[in-house]
């Protein structure tokens, strides 16, 4: 049976009501691609049968389940580079200054996708602050995905993704080998604290006075009046000298006037603007 | 003109992938298929600023060929990146202490190796 445009606009809006993604209309056939495996999973012959199941879906684990499978959890280490090299040269630097008294920080990454851009802050301060040893690093990574969490969680890397952004030196240094995938080292995997976490929905768990935010790729997806709730929340958060990370083409400008960007180095960032 | 890239394969369809992912960045690339050859085109160019070298060639391999680049301080400044089928972190290690300064484990993407020379300062 052939799809009918109610089947997908079933799903688009499943999806847009629980994650507040946005799927373009005229992409249906990418739609079918990431449900593929989902679908022979719960023998679904086509799309009209797997929105038939999702109908009578009670407890919500198949929408769950549509849902993230739909998310792109594209990332690397220490993807475009520039902004690790702002919190190892300016940021970080500057924070152990204002923070010596209370020896605390704490760090959130919004949507950490398999977890490598948590981790690459973490190798960051492990590998270039080493006076922060007796500090209280608080740091959190959630993501929508319970998978991508889990990934993140187990720090288990495959060669296709070690080789994209790590720094051998890093690799050698804070992985180990087993079978065919490179993990990373319990003393750095314990650093970070992963959850699960609906960017859409209350946010639990996520430390209220924040001095480093990473909310990168992510809210290229939601429609400007999430954004704006989004960047509202993470500006109450935020503290007065604390910094957020929007992706490449994201901004705050239109949406959140009282956060304000900053050139720092080659990096923009965000801060309240005072 | 652009830097200047050696790259180094006893596979000649490896060289061109790796070659083209240079080119299309505005490398100036030259090529070789071991480490000896790779020795006397660092001595008859001068100026390149990068060796992109397999771990595995006949004649001399590209270990062998970091060290004896590493041995001559008239090339200290040659940044050197091993590109290799070998993926175990012990080989790892051995490349770097010998003075490679990054490595990439084949099989790799076009993104993967881009990457790596953005880490080196080279894009
Ligand atoms: C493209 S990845 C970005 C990963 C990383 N921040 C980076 O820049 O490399 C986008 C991630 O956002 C997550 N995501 C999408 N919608 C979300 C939501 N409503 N709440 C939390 N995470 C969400 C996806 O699961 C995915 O892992
Ligand atoms: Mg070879």
């Amino acid at each position: 049976m052939t799809p009918s445009s109610a089947d997908y606009d079933y799903i688009r809006r499943l999806v847009q009501d629980h994650s507040a993604i946005m799927l373009e209309a005229g992409k249906e056939y990418l739609l079918g691609l990431r449900l593929q495996g989902l679908m022979t999973r719960h023998g679904c012959a086509d799309i009209p049968a797997l929105v038939q199941k999702l109908r009578s879906d009670r407890s919500g684990a198949l929408s769950r389940e549509v849902v993230e499978a739909m998310t792109n959890n594209e990332t690397s280490f220490f993807r475009d580079l520039h902004p690790f090299e702002t919190l190892r040269k300016v940021i970080v630097p500057e924070l152990i200054r204002r923070r010596a008294a209370e020896r605390t920080l704490d760090i959130w990454c919004g949507a950490s996708s398999s977890g490598q851009e948590i981790y690459s802050v973490a190798l960051t301060l492990r590998e270039h602050f080493p006076e922060l040893v007796n500090w209280r690093l608080n740091i959190v990574s959630t993501d929508l995905s319970r998978e991508m969490v889990q990934r993140g969680r187990d720090g288990r890397y495959s060669q296709i993704e070690v080789n994209r952004g790590l720094p051998a030196m890093l690799l050698v240094k804070y992985f180990e080998r087993s079978g065919m995938d490179y993990y990373v080292k319990p003393d750095i995997r314990r650093m970070v604290d992963f959850r699960e976490l609906n960017l859409n929905g209350p946010w639990s768990g996520v430390p209220s006075r924040l001095d480093i935010v990473f909310m990168r790729n992510v809210l290229i997806y939601f429609e400007d009046a999430v954004k704006r709730r989004i960047l509202a929340k993470v500006h109450d958060l935020l503290r007065p000298d604390g910094y957020l990370f929007l992706g490449g083409s994201e901004t705050t400008l239109n949406l959140e006037d009282r956060l304000e960007q900053v050139q720092l180095e080659r990096t923009r960032c965000f801060r309240r603007r005072h | 003109m652009g830097k200047r890239a050696l790259v180094i394969d006893d596979s000649r369809a490896m060289r061109r992938v790796i070659a083209n992912i240079l080119t299309e960045r505005g490398f100036e690339v030259l090529e070789a298929e071991n480490g000896q050859v790779a020795l006397d085109q660092l001595e008859a160019n001068p100026g390149i600023e990068v060796a992109l070298v397999d771990w595995n060639m006949p004649v001399m391999n590209g270990y062998d060929f970091i060290k004896a680049v590493r041995a001559q301080p008239k090339y200290a400044r040659l940044t050197m990146m091993m590109v290799t089928t070998e993926t175990e972190m012990s080989q790892v290690v051995r490349a770097l202490a010998a003075g490679a300064n990054e490595y990439v484990m084949k099989p790799f993407t076009a993104d993967a190796l881009v990457e790596k020379l953005e880490l080196l300062g080279l894009l």
